[in-house]
C-alpha cells in the first residue's frame, strides 16, 4: 500500500556561483601570504627542477624565493635601472633577465655577478627567454627588434626587426629548440624560425600584445591584448579558435595550469580567470587587491602567485589532504555488524531477497504523520532548521495551510514561541519566495492574537517590527515598478522604429495589426 | 452477402465497480461485485476478471450467495435495491423495494418473498409479506441479526428491529442534536453473528453498539469514536469478534471485541471507503473505494490485491489524453494521480502520482488538483500542471515535466517549475520534433495572464553546469490579451495561439509573429491545425458557435459554419477532424476533411448533453470497415466523455461480435498464482489429461508421467533452501518433460529430433517438417503392404505412431 508521503521542502536554486569540479579544486588553496616587493612585480617564474624556487623580478631586483620562505633565499640587485623577465633555464641553474638599459644578463643560481652580458639592444629588453636546445637566449626589446644569442660565445647569431613597435612579450616551444614568439605593441604576434631570416607567421592579434604562450603540444598559441585572449590554431596558419572576452581591462599575463586543462589570465581589472581549455567557458576566477600584472603556477598546481602594480607578491598554497587524516576517526563498534555480510559477492546462482528500504522520516513528517500540527511546527522553528533552511519551515507551514490546520498550530503559543515565530516572520516576510505562504502566516496571526494585543511590550514591539519591514518593503516595490515603467517607456521609444506593417489582405475576415513589440 | 454497417455508440470500459458490496464466494477464492449491468468474477488471488456474468438490463444492485447453495448466488437489479437471504429459510428471502411499487416513491419497505424453486435463471414472485415499513433503501442500512431472530433497519435519527418470533417492532430514537453538536443520523447498521449486538455507523464518525434492545426501555449502547467524518459501512467477522469500519479517512479500523481501545489500522486505502464485505470462511474482506477500486485485504490487515477500474473523479480537468508509447488513454486518476488505461483490456495499466503529496481525506479541504497534461509526439515527455487554489487571491501553480525512463519503463520527474505563469493555465502543447533535425523538445504554454511562454530542453550535462532541464526561451503575448489556446502545425513550424477573438500565427524558428486572424465577435475556444495534405489550414471554433477554417497560404478564410461545436479533436493518423456539436440537449458528431465541402460523416444524437471532451486513438491493427462513410474509424477510433462522467466509443460492429470472449481464456482453474513453474507444470498436465482421456480403451497408457517422475517429486518436495542450483536442475527438469524413447515405434529418428529441438527452439519448426516427411513413407509403405489385414501388433504401433504427441514442440 501507499506510503506516507513526506512534505516535499521546494528546492530553490541556490544564489552565486554553482559548486563544481573546478570550484572545488581552486577554492582548495590556503589564505595567501603576501610578500611586499620594491615595485611592480613583472615577471615571476618557477624553477623547473625541485624544490621549485621561484623568480621574482621587481624594480631593479631579482629575488628568488624557496616555496614556504617569506624572505628572499638570493637576490640579484646588480642593475642600473628596473630589471625584467628573470627566466630559469630548464634544468634549474642559469637564469637569464633583461634591463632597462638594453641588456640581456645571464646569472648563475649559485654566483652573484653576471655570468654574460649580451649587448645589442638599444632600448629596454623586456622579454628573454632560454631556447630549449639550452644555449640560446631569445630577447625582445623596445628597439622593435628581436634577436638570438648565443651563451657559450656570448655573441648576437641574429636580429629580426619585423615588428613596427615595442616587443614585450614572447615565448619559445618546448619541442622545436628553432621556435620561438614574440607579442609586440604593433597588434601582431609573429612566430620565427631561428633557421630562417625572416618570420615564419604572423597573426593579427587587434590590440597590443601583452602576453603570449605555447601549449605544450605547440600547436596552439594563446595571445592576449586589450581585454582579449585569443586562441589560435598556428598549425593551420594562424587560425582563430576562439576569441575570449571574459576582463574588463586589459589582460597582462597568461599562464597554463600544470596539467594543460586549463587557461589563467591576469588582468589590470584585478581579476585571474580560469578557463577550461576544452569548452574555454571561464570556470573560476579569483579576486586580487591590485592590478595584476604577473602570474605564475608552481608545479602540479601547488602554488599560484600573483604579482601585483602595488608591489605585493600574493602567495597561495595548496592545502593539503593529510590534515584531514590526522583527525583520529571514531570507530564505532557497531560499524561491523552494520556491514556484516554487505561485502559479500554473490553467486552466479544464487538468489536475491532484498529487504525492504525502510523510509526514514524527518521529526516533522513523523508528527505530521500522526497529525500532530502544532509539535510539527514547534519541530520545524528550532534554530538549526529556522535558521538555515527557512525553506523547510516555510514548506511545513504551507503543508499545514493545506492540511487547514495552519490555524490550529499558531494557535495558543506563549510569548517566547510568538517572539520566535514573529522573528521569523519580520526576517522572511518579504522574500519573494517565502511571501506567498508567510503572508497567508502573518495574517492568521495577527487574527489569533489580536485579542491579547498589548498584554506582552515584547510581542508588541516585534509586531511593530514587522509592520515596519512590511512599510519598506512596499515602498521599494512601488519604487521598483516606478522604474520599469520607465524603462518601458524608453523601450518603446527605441522600439518604435521596428514596428512592421503586414501585407494588407483584402478581405473582411482577417485584419492587419501591427506588431506589439513591447512584449 | 453485404451487411449494411451502422455506427453506433457503445459504452466502453471503465464502469462502476463500486455500486454494492462485494461479495467473497465460500471459498473465498473469488470475488463477486456488480458492474453496471454485469456482474464481474474476480479471482481473489490474481486480480484477474474470470468471468462476466450478464443477463440483467439495468443496474445490479445486489449479489447474495445463496446460503444452502455455496454454487448459487442471487443477483436482484434495479427497482429491487437489495435482497437478503437467510439460513433458516431455504425457500424465502428478503428485498427492499419502493412503496407502492412507484419509482418516485421516497419511502421504502422491506417485505419477505417466497422463493419458488424453479429451473430458470429468474426467479419470479408474487407472495409478498411486508416486516419493515418506512426504511432506508440502501441495503447498508438493513441488517439481519444472528440465525436470522431479528432484523434491524436504521433510517434517519430510528433504529427499528423487527423480531421475527414475537412478531414485533421495537424502535430506539436517537435525540438529533446533543449538546457537543454531534451528528446522530444513521448512517449504517451491522449486526453481530454470535450475540445479540448491532453496530450502527453515525454521520459525525461514532459508532454505537446496541446491547439488550430486547426490551424496549432498559436497551444499552457504547459509544465508539475515531472517524471524524461519517462512518460509511460496518462489517463485522464471521466470528463477530472484530468490527471493521471505514469512511472518508479511507482508513480501515479494525475495533477488537468491541472496545474502543483495541483497535488497528489499515491506513492510506486511496480513496473514502464505501463498502466493507467480509469473505465467509473469515480469511479476506474486501473494501470497495470510491475511485472504483476494491481492495483485499487479508485477516491480519494486510493488502493482497487491488482491483482497479478507470477512476472516475467528479471532473476530467486533463481532458482525455493519449500516450503515444502505450496506445493508453491518460486521464485524471485518483487525487493527484495519472492514470494509464489501457482500452484494449479494460485495465487500468499504473498510476503515475504527479503531485507526490500526501492526500489528507477530509471534507472541504481545497486539494491540488492536476488540471492539465500533455505528452510529446514520441512519448519521451510529459507535462503537467497542478494547481490549488484556496482564496482568490492565492494560487499554487505547478508545471513539472516528466523524462520517460526507458529502464525504469516510466516517467522520471525531471524539471519542476514553480509559477509557470501568473494566472490559470488555459493550454499546453509540445511542438512535433520528429521531422527535425536535432529537434530541441519545445513547450509552449498559454494562460490567463495575457501570456504564452516557450519552454525548451536544455542538456547541459557535458559542460560543467551538469544541468539537465526546461528553461524559458520565449514570452510572447498580444496587446495584453487572455490567452485561451495554443497549437502547433504538424510540422512543428508554426504556432498558433489564440487571444481572446484573435488567433495569433507564430514563426516557431524566430517567435516572430507571422499573421492574425479572427472571426469576430467569437472568441476562439479551440484550435487545430490540418494534418497530412490539409495542413494549410488552421481551423478554429469561436464562442458564438462558429467553425472557422482559415487558409495559412492565402491568410484569408477558407469557410466557416455555425454548427455550435463544442469539441474539435484532429485525427493523428489522418486528415479527419471530428466536431462535436451541441446545439440542443443531444450532441451530434461530424467528422470532416478541411478540404472537402461535405462531411464524411454525421451522426445524430450521440448522446445526451455536452461531450465533455474527445480523443482519437491509434488502433494497434487497422480495422476493416465496409462501408465508405465509416472509413475514418479504420485506423484510429473516436472516443469521448460525456456529462455523466461515461466512457463512450464509435463502431461499426453488431454488439454481438464486440463482446469477444477474451475474458473466457482466463478462467483458470483452481485460481492458483500464474508462475511461469505453474504454467509449464499445469500445460504439460493438460495434455497428459487430454491423452488419458483420449486413450482410454486402449492398450498402451502412458505410464511416464512427468509428475511422478523421480526427478520431479524431488524437485517438488524438497525445501527450497537445500536445492541446489536451479541451472544444476534445469537439465534434469527438462528431461523429464521429454517423452520417453519406450514409446516411440520410429525410435532413433525422432529421438535425435528431439535431442535438436532441445537445444535450439528455434529450429523447431524446421523439426517438425523433418518428422513428419519422415513419418510420411513409412506410413504409406505400411498401408500399401498390408491393406486388407493388419497384424494386431502392427495395428497397435500403427495407432502409437499416430497417437503420439508432438504438441511438446510447441511447448517449448
Amino acid at each position: 500500500m501507499a506510503s506516507y508521503k513526506p512534505v516535499a521542502v521546494l528546492p530553490f536554486p541556490r544564489l552565486g556561483e554553482k559548486v563544481t569540479q573546478d570550484t572545488l579544486y581552486w577554492k582548495g588553496y590556503k589564505t595567501p601570504v603576501q610578500i611586499k616587493e620594491f615595485g611592480a612585480v613583472n615577471k615571476i617564474d618557477f624553477s623547473p627542477v625541485p624544490p621549485h624556487n621561484y623568480a621574482v623580478t621587481a624594480s631593479s631586483r631579482i629575488h628568488i624565493y624557496g616555496r614556504y620562505s617569506q624572505e628572499p633565499i638570493k637576490t640579484f640587485s646588480r642593475f642600473k635601472d628596473a630589471a625584467y623577465c628573470a627566466t630559469y633555464r630548464d634544468d634549474g641553474k642559469l637564469l637569464v633577465a633583461g634591463s632597462e638599459e638594453g641588456n640581456v644578463r645571464l646569472f648563475d643560481i649559485g654566483g652573484r655577478a653576471a655570468l654574460r652580458q649580451f649587448d645589442g639592444h638599444t632600448k629596454a629588453a623586456h622579454v628573454v627567454d632560454f631556447l630549449s636546445d639550452k644555449y640560446r637566449i631569445f630577447s625582445g626589446a623596445d628597439d622593435y627588434t628581436s634577436k638570438l644569442w648565443d651563451i657559450p660565445s656570448s655573441s648576437e647569431i641574429v636580429s629580426y626587426s619585423e615588428h613596427t613597435d615595442y616587443v614585450r612579450c614572447g615565448c619559445t616551444s618546448k619541442l622545436n629548440a628553432d621556435l620561438f614568439v614574440t607579442g609586440s605593441y604593433d597588434h601582431t604576434v609573429k612566430v620565427f624560425d631561428a633557421r630562417t631570416e625572416k618570420s615564419a607567421l604572423t597573426i593579427e592579434h587587434g590590440h597590443p600584445v601583452e602576453s603570449v604562450l605555447l601549449f605544450p603540444s605547440g600547436g596552439l598559441l594563446v595571445s592576449a591584448g586589450g581585454r582579449y585572449v585569443k586562441v589560435w590554431d598556428i598549425l593551420k596558419g594562424g587560425y582563430l579558435l576562439v576569441s575570449l572576452k571574459n576582463h574588463h581591462k586589459t589582460v597582462t599575463c597568461l599562464c597554463l595550469s600544470s596539467s594543460g586543462q586549463r587557461l589563467l589570465s591576469g588582468s589590470l581589472d584585478r581579476h585571474v580567470k580560469i578557463y577550461s581549455t576544452t569548452s574555454y567557458k571561464v570556470v573560476h576566477s579569483f579576486d586580487y587587491a591590485a592590478s595584476i600584472l604577473s602570474l605564475a603556477l608552481a608545479p602540479e598546481d601547488e602554488t599560484i602567485i600573483v604579482g601585483m602594480t602595488n608591489g605585493v607578491l600574493n602567495v597561495r598554497h595548496r592545502k593539503h589532504e593529510e590534515n584531514k587524516e590526522r583527525i583520529p576517526k571514531k570507530r564505532h563498534p557497531a560499524y561491523r555488524t552494520f556491514v556484516k555480510g554487505r561485502n559479500y559477492m554473490p553467486k552466479q546462482e544464487d538468489f536475491f531477497v532484498s529487504k525492504p528500504v525502510r523510509n526514514h522520516l524527518k521529526k516533522y513528517d513523523k508528527l505530521l504523520k500522526s497529525f500532530q500540527v502544532s509539535k510539527a511546527l514547534d519541530a520545524v522553528l528550532e534554530v538549526p532548521i529556522r535558521v538555515y533552511t527557512p525553506e523547510i519551515t516555510v514548506a511545513v507551514m504551507q503543508e499545514l495551510s493545506r492540511r487547514g490546520t495552519l490555524k490550529n498550530a499558531l494557535a495558543g503559543r506563549d510569548e517566547k514561541q510568538l517572539g520566535t515565530l514573529l522573528t521569523f516572520l519580520t526576517r522572511h516576510v518579504v522574500e519573494p519566495r517565502f511571501a506567498p505562504v508567510l503572508i497567508n502566516v502573518a495574517e492568521m496571526i495577527i487574527d489569533i492574537y489580536l485579542s491579547v494585543a498589548g498584554q506582552s511590550a515584547v510581542v508588541d514591539k516585534q509586531f511593530m517590527r514587522l509592520q515596519e519591514v512590511i512599510e519598506k518593503e512596499i515602498d521599494y516595490q512601488g519604487e521598483l515598478l516606478e522604474t520599469l515603467g520607465m524603462m518601458d517607456a524608453l523601450f518603446a521609444t527605441m522600439t518604435s522604429k521596428k514596428v512592421t506593417s503586414l501585407e494588407n489582405k483584402s478581405n473582411g475576415i482577417s485584419k492587419v495589426v501591427e506588431q506589439d513589440t513591447r512584449n | 452477402m453485404v451487411v449494411q454497417e451502422q455506427l453506433r455508440v457503445v459504452r466502453c470500459g471503465g464502469s462502476k465497480l463500486n455500486g454494492s458490496r462485494a461479495v467473497f464466494s465460500a471459498d473465498a477464492k473469488y470475488l463477486l461485485c456488480a458492474s453496471g449491468d454485469y456482474v464481474k468474477v474476480y479471482s481473489t488471488a490474481t486480480e484477474e476478471c474470470i468471468h462476466i456474468l450478464q443477463g440483467h438490463t439495468n443496474l445490479v444492485t445486489g449479489i447474495q450467495l445463496n446460503p444452502q447453495n455455496h454454487l448459487q448466488t442471487f443477483v436482484v437489479g434495479y427497482k429491487i435495491f437489495a435482497f437478503y437471504s437467510l439460513a433458516g429459510s431455504d425457500d424465502s428471502g428478503f428485498v427492499i423495494i419502493p412503496k407502492n411499487n412507484e419509482e418516485a416513491s421516497d419511502s421504502f419497505q422491506l417485505v419477505l418473498v417466497r422463493l419458488t424453486k424453479a429451473p430458470g435463471q429468474e426467479v419470479e414472485t408474487k407472495e409478498l409479506s411486508l416486516i419493515l415499513d418506512d426504511i432506508d433503501h440502501s441495503p447498508k442500512c438493513t441488517a439481519f441479526g444472528r440465525e436470522g431472530e431479528y432484523v434491524a433497519s436504521v433510517r434517519g435519527l430510528h433504529l427499528s428491529v423487527y423480531f421475527f418470533k414475537k412478531k414485533m417492532t421495537h424502535r430506539f430514537p436517537l435525540s438529533a442534536r446533543t449538546v457537543k453538536g454531534a451528528n446522530n443520523y444513521f448512517t449504517c447498521v451491522a449486526c453481530h453473528p454470535k450475540e445479540d449486538c448491532i453496530a450502527s455507523g453515525h454521520k459525525d464518525g461514532k459508532i454505537r453498539l446496541w446491547r439488550n434492545f430486547t426490551h424496549n426501555k432498559e436497551y444499552t449502547f457504547s459509544a465508539m469514536h475515531w472517524h471524524h467524518n461519517a462512518v460509511m459501512d460496518l462489517a463485522f467477522t464471521v466470528e463477530g469478534t472484530n468490527l471493521l469500519s471505514g469512511g472518508l479517512e479511507s482508513v480501515l479500523v479494525q475495533w477488537r471485541d468491541g472496545s474502543e481501545s483495541k483497535k488497528e489500522f489499515l491506513p492510506r486505502l486511496g480513496s473514502t471507503i464505501e463498502h466493507i464485505s467480509v469473505s465467509p470462511d473469515g480469511t479476506l474482506c474486501c473494501t470497495s473505494h470510491a475511485e472504483n477500486k476494491i481492495t483485499i485485504i487479508q485477516s491480519n490487515l494486510r493488502v493482497s490485491a487491488v482491483i482497479q477500474g478507470l477512476v472516475k473523479g467528479s471532473s476530467v480537468k486533463t481532458g482525455l489524453v493519449v500516450d503515444p508509447r502505450t496506445k493508453a488513454l491518460v486521464l485524471n486518476g485518483k487525487p493527484g494521480h495519472l492514470q494509464f488505461f489501457c482500452l484494449q483490456s479494460d485495465k487500468q495499466l499504473y498510476n503515475l502520482d504527479i503531485v507526490q503529496q500526501e492526500y489528507i481525506h477530509q471534507a472541504g479541504l481545497s486539494q491540488t488538483d492536476l488540471v492539465k497534461a500533455a505528452f510529446s509526439a514520441q512519448g519521451n515527455w510529459l507535462a503537467t500542471v497542478e494547481q490549488r487554489q484556496e482564496k482568490e487571491s492565492d494560487l499554487e501553480l505547478q508545471m513539472k515535466l516528466w523524462a520517460y525512463d526507458e529502464q525504469m519503463q516510466s516517467f522520471k520527474l525531471n524539471t519542476r517549475i514553480n509559477m509557470p505563469h501568473e494566472d490559470h493555465l488555459t493550454a499546453l502543447c509540445f511542438r512535433d520534433t520528429d521531422g527535425v533535425e536535432d529537434g530541441i523538445p519545445t513547450l509552449v504554454t498559454a494562460a490567463k495572464d495575457g501570456r504564452f511562454k516557450v519552454w525548451v530542453f536544455m542538456d547541459e550535462s557535458d559542460t560543467d553546469k551538469q544541468s539537465v532541464g526546461w528553461i524559458c526561451d520565449f514570452v510572447g503575448s498580444y496587446h495584453n490579451y487572455q490567452a485561451n489556446n495554443c497549437c502547433f502545425s504538424e510540422d512543428g513550424s508554426l504556432l498558433a495561439v489564440s487571444f481572446e477573438e484573435i488567433v495569433t500565427v507564430w514563426d516557431s524558428e524566430t517567435w516572430d509573429l507571422k499573421c492574425t486572424f479572427c472571426h469576430p465577435p467569437g472568441k476562439i475556444w479551440s484550435l487545430c491545425f490540418g494534418r497530412l495534405i490539409c495542413s494549410k489550414y488552421l481551423l478554429g471554433t469561436t464562442d458564438h458557435g462558429f467553425l472557422c477554417c482559415w487558409n495559412l497560404l492565402s491568410c484569408a478564410l477558407e469557410w466557416s459554419a455555425q454548427l455550435g461545436v463544442i469539441v474539435l479533436q484532429p485525427d493523428p493518423l489522418s486528415e479527419n477532424i471530428a466536431a462535436v456539436s451541441c446545439i440542443s440537449e443531444d450532441s451530434d458528431l461530424f467528422v470532416f476533411r478541411p478540404n472537402e465541402p461535405r462531411p464524411l460523416c454525421i451522426q445524430r444524437k450521440v448522446c445526451r448533453g455536452k461531450v465533455q471532451c474527445a480523443v482519437f486513438i491509434p488502433r494497434n491493427v487497422p480495422e476493416a470497415v465496409g462501408s465508405e462513410k465509416y472509413q475514418w474509424l479504420s485506423r484510429s477510433q473516436l472516443y469521448f466523455l460525456t456529462a455523466m462522467q461515461e466512457l463512450m466509443t464509435f463502431s461499426t460492429k453488431s454488439p454481438e461480435v464486440r463482446l469477444t470472449p477474451s475474458s473466457k481464456q482466463l478462467a483458470v482453474e483452481e485460481s492458483l498464482p500464474m508462475t511461469p513453474f505453474y504454467l509449464l507444470l499445469g500445460k504439460h498436465r493438460e495434455q497428459q489429461q487430454l491423452k488419458k482421456d483420449a486413450d482410454i480403451g486402449k492398450a498402451v497408457v502412458h505410464s511416464h508421467s512427468a509428475q511422478s517422475s523421480p526427478a520431479v517429486k524431488e524437485l517438488l518436495h524438497t525445501p527450497a533452501h537445500v536445492l541446489p542450483s536451479a541451472a544444476f536442475l534445469c537439465s534434469t527438469f527438462i528431461n523429464t518433460l521429454l517423452i520417453s524413447k519406450e514409446n516411440k515405434s520410429n525410435g532413433e529418428v525422432a529421438d535425435e529430433v528431439e535431442m535438436e529441438s532441445e537445444k535450439a527452439e528455434d529450429e523447431s519448426d524446421e523439426d517438425i517438417d523433418h518428422t513428419a516427411t519422415e513419418e510420411d513413407p513409412k506410413l504409406t509403405e505400411l498401408w500399401g503392404e498390408m491393406t486388407p489385414k493388419l497384424s494386431k501388433s502392427q495395428e497397435k504401433e500403427l495407432r502409437k505412431i499416430r497417437k503420439t504427441d508432438y504438441s511438446w514442440i510447441s511447448a517449448l
